[in-house]
């Protein structure tokens, strides 16, 4: 059975948990058996994850999971993944992924492989699966041969599929047993987050002062994209830090990235060059940016920007 | 305040990525290596704070081989006191963990710093599994880290935002950029770091369950595809017909 772990911050499934729980089911596929998902804490939505392939929903509903500690999540997991006889289980590669993918592979004695990006497939008893590494520049195989198998799937890398119908959902009786005490959460409510969105509109020393990015902002809304900075930018506290994307910041991979004014230092290209597509728009045709970019767009941002803005907003409402 | 901070050795943000033995193994060969950047920036220079604030010491840890040595002594360079080298080839983040975990069971450390992630495997394994081996509570990705006695008080960086949550020592905790201010090593910190103590531990026995058998590099680009700035309709025409982005 593939067990897929399903993240519901603040009450709510995440997408990226559909994209979990699509790759499980596929998974399960490939392996000939069944795809269940478990959920932790206060979900209002959780029996939707049938919709996307778990065959059934577990949920654990203690609401002390409300509150996120690695130890208590990474132990619920593994003792759902031994009571059910899990042979692989899957995680989002997010910041909950993350912090207890380590955890959970040593509870379960299990190999571990972070932030896949495709399908496995399938060799005797071992999986084989791909991830990218050294930030970007190249693409590595692992082989797992461990009996049980822990894999996180990276943001993005696969779109949420609905094939089936709402199912039931089961309780199952556990505690949270941690030693964190979360004390608040602050996040940006109505923004989608960075390594989650799938149209990013960045902008960066070219804007020359932070008053001038309402023609960014202006194109992130017709685009209902999230808006991101280079390093220099959010240094200079022209934007905000959670903003910045990069090596040191955050590391995204939307469908369409849009560089504006960003010259592409190889730091910021490790944290966007898994993007799908990207767009660079620059007066310096010799910018290192337009190496990576699929196109390109030569000129003065400050005449630029509006015009594609108009030019989208045309294509919206035409569409 | 007992702290251990561990570091990797990983190739230069800008080093030439390249394979050999048919892509089974990293070509090392005019590769210029380097503190990994977390580990050094974030983790050590806070782990160092910590220790200048409120006494104690600061112990590097490193899983290579002896050429690691040059790396290792940049940390004592930093500030660290002391440093000790598992003397192994660090084949995957399972076999890392377990040299860390299995040093580190015994010394009683209150809190263990790592990286967020290494910039070669980019994996963020490594904490967590060391984290479970030793049953401490785990705080990865922290922006931010406070000490008042033995509680701790911790920012980390969530989608979107920030987490704020409390936690007793000891503890194992992962660094992102806010934590601290990169350092450069002053010429003393260079001088002594030659005769700080470097401790060569052999390492235990770990099956691997999983391992990088294959390399490729991505697919190169097609190629820029420039667009005249004067008529962006043919940029969003490319960009729905042609990428199918929008």
């Amino acid at each position: 059975m593939v067990l897929v772990f399903a993240e519901s911050p603040r009450g709510v499934i995440k997408k990226s948990a559909f994209e979990a729980v699509t790759y499980g089911k596929k998974t399960a596929d490939l392996l000939g058996t069944s795809c269940v998902a478990l959920t932790l804490g206060s979900v209002k939505n959780a029996g939707e994850l049938g919709v996307y392939g778990a065959s059934k929903v577990l949920h654990i509903a203690d609401a002390a999971f409300d509150h996120f500690d690695s130890q208590a999540v990474a132990a619920a997991i593994a003792a759902v993944a031994q009571q059910q006889g899990a042979t692989v289980v899957v995680l989002s590669h997010s910041s909950t992924g993350k912090s207890i993918a380590g955890r959970l592979s040593i509870r379960l004695n299990a190999g571990l492989v972070s932030g896949v990006n495709s399908l496995p497939t399938v060799n005797g008893a071992s999986l084989h699966v791909k991830k990218t590494v050294f930030s970007g520049k190249a693409i590595a195989e692992y082989e797992i041969n461990s009996t049980v198998k822990v894999l996180s799937l990276m943001g993005n890398a696969v779109k949420p599929e609905a094939t089936g119908a709402a199912v039931t959902v089961e309780n199952v009786a556990a505690t949270a047993q941690g030693r964190i005490r979360v004390k608040e959460v602050k996040t940006q409510e109505g923004i989608v987050p960075l390594p989650e969105a799938e149209i990013v509109v960045s902008a960066g020393r070219g804007m020359k002062d932070p008053a001038n990015w309402g023609i960014v902002e202006d194109l992130a809304t017709t685009l209902q994209a999230t808006t991101a900075c280079s390093r220099p930018v959010a240094d200079s506290h022209w934007r905000p830090h959670h903003e910045h994307v990069g090596q040191t910041g955050i590391a995204i991979r939307p469908n369409l990235y849009i560089a504006i004014g960003i010259s592409g230092a190889i730091q910021h290209l490790a944290g966007v060059n898994n993007s799908k597509v990207i767009v660079v728009i620059n007066k310096d045709p010799e910018a290192p940016f337009f190496k990576a970019a699929d196109y390109g767009v030569v000129g003065d941002l400050f005449d630029i920007v509006p015009r594609l803005n108009t030019s989208l907003q045309k294509f919206k409402a035409a569409h | 305040m007992k702290l251990l901070v561990c570091i990797s050795q990983t190739p230069d943000t800008t080093a030439k990525v390249s394979f050999k033995s048919d892509g089974k193994e990293f070509d090392a060969a005019g590769v210029q290596f380097i503190m990994n950047p977390y580990d050094e920036w974030y983790a050590l220079v806070r782990a160092c704070e910590l220790r200048e604030a409120l006494g104690g010491s600061v112990t590097a840890l490193n899983v290579g081989p002896a050429a690691n040595e040059t790396t290792i002594r940049k940390a004592l360079a930093i500030g660290a006191d002391d440093a000790v080298r598992i003397n192994a080839d660090p084949k995957s983040a399972g076999f890392v963990a377990k040299q860390i975990a299995e040093y580190a069971r015994s010394q009683n450390f209150d809190i263990i710093f790592f990286g967020k992630e290494t910039i070669d495997y980019n994996g963020s394994e490594v904490g967590g599994m060391v984290a479970e081996y030793l049953e401490l509570p785990y705080i990865s990705y922290a922006s931010k880290l406070e000490l008042n006695g033995n509680t701790a008080t911790l920012e980390r960086d969530i989608e979107g935002g920030v987490e704020v949550s409390e936690v007793d020592l000891p503890f194992v905790v992962s660094a992102s950029k806010g934590m601290a201010e990169q350092r450069i090593p002053n010429m003393r910190g260079i001088m002594t770091a030659r005769t700080k103590p470097l401790v060569e531990v052999a390492p235990v026995d770990y099956e691997e369950s999983a391992k990088a058998v294959q390399f490729t590099l991505p697919p190169a680009k097609a190629g820029v595809k420039l667009i005249d700035p004067e008529n962006m309709d043919e940029l969003v025409r490319l960009l729905h017909e042609e990428a199918k982005v929008i």
